[in-house]
């Protein structure tokens, strides 16, 4: 696209200079101090620190709580994008600018109004909650809050593939004789395949460092302490050394995600033609 | 739910479907169960906002929003997204020139650097601020003996914005330059313009659909960023509380309703953003539709997802 070996176009210094000085005071220093200042916990602290009960349970949580409601949103947001892409019917456009809706809500905004709504005396709870299902302040409400915020990121991966699928590949696979049923699984799912990972990759990214939706649905209870949680907690006690060890183990599983989608989008562009 | 929807749908026309389509019953429950999940997920919680914003009917809805407290927190929302969604507009005008217009080593790493504030947790973006501006921190000690406060007062506020927002507008800028290419602005520098005024009368107008749709979901996200907030901001009400954090207070301090008047703010901000972000995808699909058939114009779309 741009192979010219002489690019007459101008402000290259310029504008190379303020990105990169920008960049540095906004995001690299500040992440340089952090892992700095964690690197002068000795390894054996750190350890101890990171295996504590409650950072354990925090974790375990996190992650616990993310890997379902990746999962959760894999199921019904490639539903979604099918739906919204393939088919033709009333509200269609509707449903499409919604989709966005998580995205767009701040998400303590969020966090309250999916708390209300589970809570016993809610729209949803006060038919839940007999049933046995609680959906504010318990774990299950910080999945329910994660699957919230990840939606968009599922959907929005999905549609693109799937409007990109060449309608031939399936007529073929039609008139050799599969039906519609084969047909998705064997030429369709594998398409979508690396898509669907992609969006799992990043609705889990999102999910693990997600704060403000949760801190209201998990009701500050320590049961349902994620990891973000105990990091303020641990701020609000001035214990840096326990809140930057939590964060340090946050960073790296968000920088190996971030590894992993980069990969992942090159398999898929590979689809692409 | 669903089957109310559902029904609705039935009288809908048969096609062929030359066995590429699915059975018309399993596409009825496909799309009910996509209503019935939107309508749980999205519906409901959007609806809920309101009916308890006006739970104690209209008059308690807007005291709620006059409160000397709560006018500060909007007062300084309104600040920090006035300081931080320029700043990072022009960062984004420039990354997207730099990396779009100019080959250069290390470019794949940079473009990863700028969507980095993305894949760290605000919680982490706050603790981050806190560890070089804190008074435990690197230049804590060295601004407090000169009367500097950063965490805990505005301008930690403002730059855990500027981090959490620092992608939306390169985002959507650099993918839609790079398909264009440079070749207009290298017409432009032929013919004799400068170098700024290629930038205002070539380079602008081209990217100005994605520009401002950049910019709105930068602004959105920088009045309701509330995790990365709440680390720096030390909770002073009527100083130090944003919306987003006034909100929190209200609700902890069982101001339900309240708290709810003050989000219906933000709700409606969210829904406004999404409206123009429709409203831009239409636009640029016309334009995208228009250039394909006018031949001088290349092909401009941009795909914009969250």
């Amino acid at each position: 696209m741009l192979n010219r070996k002489h690019n007459p176009l101008p402000g290259f210094g310029l504008t190379l200079g303020f990105t990169l000085f920008y960049l540095s005071v906004i995001v690299l220093i500040p992440l340089g101090a952090l892992i700095l200042r964690a690197s002068e916990i000795s390894p054996s602290d750190f350890w101890a620190l990171a295996t504590k009960e409650r950072s354990l349970a925090a974790l375990r949580l996190t992650f616990g709580a993310s890997f379902i409601a990746a999962a959760l949103n894999a199921v019904f947001g490639t539903l979604l994008a099918w739906v919204l892409t393939r088919y033709e019917f009333f509200g269609r456009r509707l449903l499409d600018a919604l989709v966005d809706f998580p995205f767009a809500l701040p998400t303590a905004v969020a966090g309250m109004t999916l708390a209300t709504l589970f809570a016993p005396e809610g729209w949803l709870g006060q038919f839940l909650v007999p049933l046995g299902i609680h959906g504010a302040y318990s774990k299950l409400g910080v999945v329910i809050a994660l699957t919230f915020t990840g939606l968009p990121f599922m959907v929005r991966t999905l549609q693109p593939v799937i409007e990109n699928i060449e309608r031939e590949v399936e007529e073929a696979a039609a008139t050799l004789g599969a039906g519609r049923g084969m047909t998705f699984r064997r030429v369709i799912a594998p398409m979508l395949l690396p898509s669907i990972l992609t969006g799992f990759a990043l609705s889990f990214g999102r999910a693990i460092g997600e704060y403000g939706s949760v801190v209201f649905i998990s009701g500050g209870l320590t049961s349902t302490e994620i990891a973000p949680y105990l990091i303020v907690m641990r701020l609000e006690e001035y214990d840096y050394p326990g809140a930057m060890a939590l964060a340090v183990i946050l960073l790296v599983v968000s920088f190996v995600l971030l590894a992993i989608i980069n990969s992942l989008e090159r398999w898929v562009s590979r689809f692409e033609r | 739910m669903a089957g109310t929807v559902h029904r609705s749908w039935n009288a809908a026309s048969r096609k062929s479907t030359r066995g590429t389509e699915e059975s018309p019953w399993i596409r009825r429950l496909l799309i009910g169960i996509a209503f019935g999940f939107c309508g749980v997920f999205l519906l409901l919680p959007l609806a809920n906002v309101f009916s308890q914003a006006l739970a104690d009917g209209w008059k308690a809805f807007g005291g709620s929003l006059v409160t000397p407290d709560t006018r500060a927190a909007i007062r300084l929302t309104l600040l920090v997204a006035a300081i931080s969604v320029p700043l990072n507009m022009v960062f984004g005008v420039a990354a997207a020139w730099t990396i779009a217009r100019f080959e250069f080593p290390g470019k794949p790493l940079l473009i990863t650097l700028i969507d980095l504030p993305f894949s760290v947790s605000p919680v982490v973006a706050g603790l981050i601020y806190v560890i070089v501006f804190g008074l435990q921190g690197y230049l804590g000690p060295w601004l407090d003996e000169r009367n500097i406060q950063v965490i805990f007062a505005t301008p930690g506020i403002v730059l855990a914005t500027i981090f959490v927002t620092l992608p939306f507008v390169a985002r959507e800028l650099i993918p839609l330059m790079q398909a264009q290419g440079s070749e207009p602005e290298q017409a432009a520098l032929t013919l004799g313009a400068s170098g700024w005024q290629t930038f205002w009368h070539v380079t602008l107008p081209s990217v100005k659909w994605a520009l401002l749709y950049g910019v709105i979901l930068c602004n959105s996200r920088a009045m309701g960023e509330f995790g990365a907030v709440s680390v720096v901001s030390g909770h002073i009400t009527g100083r130090t509380d944003t919306m987003p954090l006034r909100i929190e207070k209200l609700f902890v301090g069982f101001q339900g309703a309240a708290a709810f008047s003050v989000a219906t703010l933000l709700t409606l901000l969210a829904l406004v953003t999404l409206l123009l972000k429709t409203w831009l995808e239409w636009r640029q699909q016309r334009d995208h539709d228009s250039a394909q058939t006018s031949p001088e114009d290349s092909d401009s779309a941009t795909p914009l997802d969250p």
